[in-house]
This record gives structure tokens, C-alpha cells and sequence, in this order.
């Protein structure tokens, strides 16, 4: 059988340990994926012991305790600290998430943290997203209409016609989703990828945009949409419960709807 | 040295530092009117704390019907600042509110909606019909995640007029000239590390607060404040720098914000006895009190020993009498923050909630025009040609002494907007940028170079850690001179202490030790500038509570602090406080009593 492996200059070496300078009965140990662009040398993980008595209790705070009191060269993007900004977006036990959110006491066992996957990662848990912006910014994601709104009112909108926003406008960006689609690993370059297809659906279904039609027609594509398979891995993983993969079916059923 | 580090040159008709709400605002307006914009941010725009605005902006739309004025909102926005707000500027957000917010719904923000499709508005603290005869729905939301949408919308605002972004670009300091001129920004590029000077006929500085000086507080740990310590650096002052609002209701102990709207919606507090405690203290607004009376409230049961928990340190926030239904629509975000970080169901029991660090009301002085003032003896409103701040790090200041709730978007959004407009009337597009010297941004490079290979022996985080312990303890919601003084023989310890600082990342690519190394001395000069000013207002005003000194003194503190930095020492002036309004329009508002 094939035997598939990263290629020489991606394979993850195994790194440092840290072991905590004070015990307790609640350790735990984090293997957190390093990479550093100076030294060009393979990734590695390197591994932390801490004593959670002395710990916040979300892998955020673990990550920011050992860069404050272990390891200060450890880095990884942070800001709002409670879900609502999107920078902590990682590979935590095996799911995307944000690290803010996730408790580490729901990590079973040892906790591993990587970055996204399939991005090119700029250092240590830092990957690039200037791609997946880009992505963003091609669905024209602002409101279209050709009728001017009304000089000194707003445009109305029913409560119901409202309603269907919801669980499509509160999305982050944060790119746990897209980056956990198998189709959008391989496909990445082509396939929007659930994150930029759930806000394309946000504004195919805002009342008050008037380019339905227009929005259909540049997602009716082999690539940008259809690479969607249904694999749902999205939907499981996204920190905010939002449901990418019922947005892209729902564009689905527009583009049918259609024809 | 400066060899090591390769310098990139940029010029546009406008820079603006930072991509939050009041950032973008200027950014997508000066864009749409044929401005060459660049937006430089240390975080990509959606990242930015406006992000986390929950309850709403105010607007006096009078959707619910209650009547409401924009006159009874600059009334309340002045009583709420104790007075100390700049009633022109005031009258001036209370009136542009409208169009403002109408705008936003024009740019797509999805706003919460009414039976008849218009806006939704709910009550929030401090806003009332009628110069305080009842409580007015005044502020506009979209669910309980309102910044979201607005920074959101913004943000795909910006892309649509084609405003150029340097994302993930950490701003050093403003390159300023002999004349007292702003010639543009220094950067340091995260991704490659490499270093850019950015020359424009003007820098907006919308770089936020800096709550982060604190070790609670609501902000995000990127609200370091940049532009406020660059503007110290650069021999200009800051003002009002003591007015830091402690927000009632952060979650206790990770202290994430339960916005007010939750008591908007109708939540209340109480203390260990079960006793809604404001109905003593405010009983007129109650839980709807200003921000200050009810931090003040819940600080002063805690002191009483009627806390909750182990420790007696805090009080608990009701929404478990609400329909579901409501919370469900109008306050899922927080409900989910309580799961998250309470363990709290909020349909069904209460959250421990404690007064956490908020909001600077201080901040680089500005005029309603969105130019950043440096006032002399005989100009007290003498601009600084070239520069406008916006947003939480300006202080115009129409929040004074202590902002209502809502003010804080609505302030980024108006002077968002007045300084897009501004910024067009003033500069000449024929007109080319001057150049920049040779030498401009030099002192940059050494900085960055100093610090990149600090070899002393304590660790960014531990100078951190002292300070935000300093500023926790010494200038918290009750303030004395002995605990002030105290407070700055131990911080100048800290200051000192920043010489000896190690940093163990070498690298220039993302590196974040040095990062949080720049942003620890903007945080360092800025805490000095608070507890300095904190020490040096001998009244009780809004946010500003001192034991000592408990009446506020109209006679002797009807005035801005407005307070320099030199070799980390701080020295004062002051600025006379606006009380004329802009237009005949309206009255000014004279000082009065504040009760709620």
C-alpha cells in the first residue's frame, strides 16, 4: 500500500520538555506544535507540565501561562479572551476551536495543541489567513441594492424576514470551520469553503440586499460551491454552533429553486 | 543597526492607526470620499474590541414611542459625565446620533427589529424621557452582540470602498515636526518583521483604551492604549486620565462583560441577604442607575460584608425571572458567556457578577471636529495640525466624568464619521505630502532594536503583572491620597524597573514578546498619567471617587486634567470644560445635583 507521508521539511520532531516547578494533584501536560521561520528547522512539539491548581481553566490561559512564566518565545494570536473575537482559533485535541472557550478539563488525556490545519503557518500556532480573507472579501460581502434606502429612515424589515439571519451573522471568522473540510483542504485555491459560504448565505437571505441573483450566479460553480460533500465536519466543529453546512445546502436548494 | 532592518516607505492623503469601530468608521468614510486611506492595525480588523460592544448604540429614533429627544439625550450624556463633558460636543453626538445609526442600517448591520420593522431599542442605564422622568428605550440592538455587527458591517464597508489595509502592522510612534506638525507613523510589520514609516497630510489615532493597565477588566488583552502613549512620547498631553469606569457587572472571577442591557431587559442585582440593594441607593433608576452609582453600590456592599461566596466579593446578577423566550433572542450572547465561564445557566439561576474595569474616559484631547487639541494658556483649544484621534482613546470629551452605556459605539461611529468629513474639508489632494527626513522613524529602529535584545532579568509578564497589581489596589472604584501615594512609590519602582527587562525572543518574524514588551511601556507611561491625575483631583466627580474628598467642587474642578509626561514625571494644566452649546438649538445644561 502507499505510504503517504508530509514531505522531509513538515515532519514534526519531537521537542523540549518543560516539566512545572511545583506539583499538585491536578497535572496535566500540553504537546503544543512550535515552529520557528528564522531557523528553518522542521516543527516540533514541545511539551509543558503545569499544576492547573495554579491555572485558569481555559487552554488560553494554560497557552498564556507558559508564554508569562515558562516560555515567552511561544507564540500565538490572542485578544478578546471570550469567543467573541475569533484571533485564538487552533487545533486543540484533535478539533478546531478557540482556545479562549475550551475548558481544558474536557481534554480527556494529554492536550495537543496545533495550528489550523492545512494553512501555511507563519510561527508556531500563527497560520496564515490572508488567503481565506481574500476568499472573504470575493463574495462581495456587503449589502447591494439599486433603490437608494430612504434619506432619514431606516429600511424596514419584519421580525421574521430578521430571523432569518440569525445563526449566520453572528460568525466570527475565525476559520475553525473551513479549516477543518477535508474538501477545502485539497481544493483550498478553488472551494469558498464553509466560513465564506456561510456569510455568502447571509446576504442571499437578507431582505433588504437586491442581488440574489447576481450572488447565485458567481457561487454556480464546480468549485467555489459544489466541493461541499456534505462532510459536516463544520458544522461539529464550529466554537460559535452556528450550521455552515446547512447555509450551503440552503444555497444548494436556491440555485435548484432556480432553475 | 539600522542596516539590520530594512525601512519601507508609504505615502497616502490619510492614515489611520487602528481598525475598531471608530478606526474603520473614519476609514471607509475618508475612502468614500476620495481619499487615498490606509489603515494600519495590530489586529485584523473583525479582531478589534469594539467587537465585543454588546447592549446596543443610542440613538434618539423613538421607535418604542416613548417620546424620546435628542435633547433628552445630550441631558442625560451630561448628567451622566457629571458634568465634566464638553456640552458643544455633546449636543453634537446627541444630535448626529440619528443619521449616524440610520447610516448603519444603511450599510447592512443587522439590527435586532421592532412589530414594525423598524430598529429595536431597549433601556439602558442612565437614559431617560424627559430629563429623568422615566427610563427611555434609546439604544439600538442587534441581539446582545451589537458591536459584532456594527465592527462587521464596517469592516465590509471599508472592503467595498477599497480602503487599503496593513494588517497585523504594530504602530511605534507618530514622526512628528519641529513646528509641532504630525508627519506620519512609524510600524513594525509582524509577519516579516520589517520596519515602515508612513507619511500623509494627516494620522487619525482610533488605537482604544487601555484597560489592560489593570489586572480585571472587561478589555481585550490587545487594549493597551498605543495612541495614547504615542502621544505622550511625543511631548503632547492626555486629559482627564483619572476618569477609568468600572463597569457593574463583569463575571466574576474571569471577568468577562454581562452587558447592561441585561438589566435593560429587566435583570436586577442582589447582595448576601437576597435584598435588591439599588433600590437603596438609586430609587428612582435603581438597577438603571449610571454605571458609577451602581459600581459604587455594589463596592460599598461588598465592604459592608453582604458579598456572596467564600470571600464575601460578589454580588449576583438576576435574569433567571425572564421568559426564556426573551433571553433566547435578546441576550443569547451573554447567556452563553455565563455557561462558559460561570458554569451558569441564566434561565434558571443567577450569575456572580463584581465592578470590573471598563472604559477610559480619558484619553488624547480632541474638538467635536475629530482634531486633536494641545491646549495652551492662551489657546486652551490650540490644534495639533496633521492629527485627529477618534474613538475610546480621544476624549472630545462628551463622556466626562463617567459614560452612560451605548454612549461608547455611538461615540466611535460619530466622530468616526466627523473626522471623514473633516479630514476632506482640510486637506488638499494637489497638495503633495512632505517628505520625510531621512532621520524621521530613526528613533524607532533603536527602540525596537534596544528592546529586541533586552538583557536584563525580569520578563515582560512580570513587570506586567506588578503594574496591573499596582493600578488594581491603589487606584481602584474608592480612591484616597494615602492609597494614591502609596499607589506611586511603588508604580515608580515598576517603571524603573522596565530597564532591566529580558526578552527572550530574538526573532523579528511575529514576534510577540516584543510586541507585548512595546505595548508594556505604553501601558507603564499611561498608568503613571492615571494614578498621577487621580492623586491630583482633590473632588468626587463620576468614576472618580475619593473618600478623602467626597462632594464634587464645581468651584475649583469644573475643568479638564490635562496632563504631560517627560522622563516619567508627570506635570499638569487644564482645560476649561465647554459649558455653551454649538448651536441655538438647544441650552446649556448647568450643573446640577446628580441623583438617579
Amino acid at each position: 500500500m502507499v505510504q503517504l507521508r508530509l514531505p522531509p521539511n513538515s515532519r514534526i520532531k519531537k521537542g523540549k520538555t518543560f516539566s512545572s516547578p511545583t506539583k499538585g494533584p491536578r497535572m496535566k501536560l500540553f504537546h503544543i506544535y512550535r515552529y520557528d521561520p528564522d531557523t528553518k528547522e522542521n516543527p516540533r512539539l514541545d511539551t509543558y507540565e503545569l499544576n492547573l491548581d495554579e491555572c485558569g481553566p481555559m487552554v488560553l490561559d494554560a497557552l498564556i501561562k507558559i508564554k508569562n512564566e515558562v516560555d515567552p518565545t511561544l507564540t500565538f494570536r490572542r485578544s478578546c479572551r471570550e469567543g467573541i473575537c475569533g484571533s485564538c482559533a487552533m487545533n486543540i485535541d484533535g478539533t478546531n476551536t478557540l482556545a479562549c472557550t475550551k475548558h481544558i478539563e474536557a481534554c480527556k488525556s494529554d492536550v495537543k495543541v496545533t495550528p489550523l490545519p492545512h494553512l501555511y503557518v507563519v510561527k508556531d500556532l500563527v497560520p496564515d489567513l490572508n488567503f481565506a480573507y481574500s476568499q472573504y472579501t470575493s463574495i462581495k460581502p456587503w449589502l447591494q441594492s439599486d433603490e437608494a434606502p430612504p434619506p432619514d429612515k431606516e429600511r424596514l424589515q419584519s421580525i421574521e424576514e430578521r430571523r432569518k439571519l440569525d445563526g449566520l451573522w453572528e460568525c466570527i471568522l475565525c476559520f475553525c470551520c473551513s479549516t477543518s473540510c477535508p474538501s477545502y483542504w485539497w481544493n483550498g485555491d478553488k472551494y469558498l469553503g464553509p466560513a465564506t459560504l456561510l456569510q455568502a448565505y447571509r446576504w442571499i437571505v437578507d431582505s433588504r440586499d437586491e442581488v440574489t441573483g447576481e450572488r447565485l450566479d458567481n457561487l454556480e460553480d464546480p468549485f467555489k460551491l459544489y466541493r461541499c460533500h456534505t462532510i459536516m465536519n463544520c458544522t461539529n466543529t464550529c466554537p460559535k454552533d452556528l450550521n455552515p453546512g446547512k447555509a450551503i445546502g440552503k444555497i444548494k436548494e436556491k440555485i435548484v429553486e432556480r432553475l | 543597526m539600522a542596516k539590520d532592518y530594512q525601512l519601507t516607505d508609504h505615502v497616502y492623503d490619510v492614515v489611520v492607526v487602528g481598525a475598531g469601530g471608530a478606526g474603520l468608521r473614519a476609514t471607509l468614510g475618508m475612502a468614500a470620499l476620495g481619499l487615498k486611506t490606509a489603515s494600519i492595525t495590530k489586529v485584523f480588523s473583525t479582531r478589534s474590541h469594539t467587537v465585543a460592544a454588546q447592549g446596543g448604540i443610542s440613538a434618539a429614533l423613538n421607535n418604542m414611542n416613548d417620546g424620546d429627544n435628542w435633547r433628552y439625550h445630550m441631558y442625560d450624556t451630561i448628567k451622566g459625565s457629571d458634568w465634566l463633558g464638553d456640552q458643544d460636543a455633546i449636543e453634537y453626538m446627541c444630535l448626529n446620533a440619528i443619521p449616524a445609526v440610520i447610516e448603519l442600517e444603511h450599510m447592512g448591520v443587522p439590527f435586532s427589529r421592532t412589530e414594525n420593522g423598524t430598529i429595536y431599542q431597549r433601556k439602558f442605564g442612565g437614559h431617560t424621557i424627559d430629563y429623568g422622568k422615566s427610563m427611555a428605550q434609546r439604544s439600538c440592538a442587534a441581539a446582545d452582540k451589537t458591536g459584532h455587527a456594527i465592527l462587521h458591517t464596517l469592516y465590509q464597508q471599508a472592503l467595498k470602498h477599497k480602503a487599503l489595509f496593513f494588517n497585523e502592522f504594530f504602530a511605534i510612534d507618530l514622526i512628528m515636526d519641529k513646528d509641532g506638525t504630525c508627519r506620519g507613523v512609524t510600524a513594525l510589520s509582524l509577519e516579516d518583521g520589517t520596519l515602515h514609516r508612513f507619511a500623509a497630510h494627516m494620522i487619525v489615532l482610533a488605537t482604544g483604551g487601555y484597560g489592560r493597565a489593570y489586572l480585571s477588566c472587561t478589555s481585550a488583552h490587545t487594549c493597551t492604549g498605543d495612541g495614547n502613549a504615542m502621544i505622550l512620547r511625543a511631548g503632547l498631553p492626555l486629559q482627564d486620565m483619572e476618569f477609568v469606569q468600572f463597569h457593574p457587572t463583569g463575571i466574576y472571577t474571569a471577568g468577562c462583560l454581562m452587558s447592561e442591557g441585561a438589566r435593560g431587559e429587566g435583570g436586577y442585582l442582589t447582595n448576601s441577604e437576597g435584598e435588591r440593594f439599588m433600590e437603596r441607593y438609586a430609587p428612582h433608576a435603581k438597577d438603571l442607575a449610571s454605571r458609577d452609582v451602581v459600581s459604587r453600590a455594589i463596592t460599598t456592599e461588598l465592604q459592608a460584608g453582604r458579598g456572596l461566596g467564600p470571600l464575601k466579593d460578589h454580588v449576583y446578577l438576576h435574569l433567571e425571572h425572564l421568559d426564556p423566550k426573551i433571553i433566547h433572542e435578546r441576550l443569547p450572547g451573554i447567556t452563553e458567556t455565563a455557561r462558559i465561564f460561570a458554569g451558569v445557566d441564566a434561565t434558571k439561576e443567577p450569575i456572580p457578577v463584581l465592578p470590573t474595569v471598563h472604559y477610559n474616559m480619558g484619553g488624547i484631547p480632541t474638538n467635536h471636529l475629530a482634531e486633536v487639541v494641545n491646549p495652551t494658556k492662551e489657546n486652551p483649544e490650540q490644534i495639533v495640525p496633521g492629527l485627529m484621534a477618534i474613538g475610546e482613546g480621544a476624549c472630545v470629551s462628551v463622556h466626562g466624568a463617567n459614560r452612560l452605556g451605548t454612549n461608547s459605539l455611538l461615540d466611535l461611529i460619530v466622530f468616526g464619521r466627523a473626522a471623514a468629513y473633516r479630514a476632506a474639508e482640510v486637506i488638499h489632494k494637489e497638495t503633495a505630502v512632505k517628505p520625510l527626513r531621512p532621520q524621521d522613524g530613526q528613533e524607532a529602529i533603536e527602540k525596537i532594536d534596544r528592546l529586541r535584545h533586552a538583557k536584563g532579568s525580569l520578563k515582560v509578564s512580570e513587570i506586567r503583572l506588578n503594574m496591573q497589581r499596582i493600578m488594581q489596589n491603589h487606584c481602584a472604584v474608592f480612591r484616597t491620597k494615602e492609597h494614591l501615594e502609596e499607589g506611586i512609590k511603588k508604580l515608580n519602582n515598576v517603571v524603573s524597573s522596565f530597564q532591566d527587562v529580558y526578552l527572550s525572543d530574538r526573532s523579528l518574524i511575529w514576534n510577540s514578546d516584543l510586541v507585548e514588551a512595546l505595548e508594556l511601556e505604553n501601558l507603564l507611561q499611561q498608568s503613571l498619567v492615571t494614578i498621577h491625575s487621580a492623586l491630583n483631583r482633590t473632588e468626587t466627580r463620576g468614576a472618580h471617587a475619593r473618600e478623602d474628598f467626597p462632594k464634587r467642587d464645581d468651584k475649583n474642578w469644573t475643568k479638564h486634567t490635562v496632563a504631560h509626561l517627560k522622563k516619567d514625571k508627570v506635570s499638569f494644566t487644564y482645560r476649561p470644560v465647554h459649558l455653551y452649546t454649538l448651536t441655538p438649538e438647544v441650552e446649556v445644561i448647568p450643573p446640577q445635583e446628580r441623583v438617579y
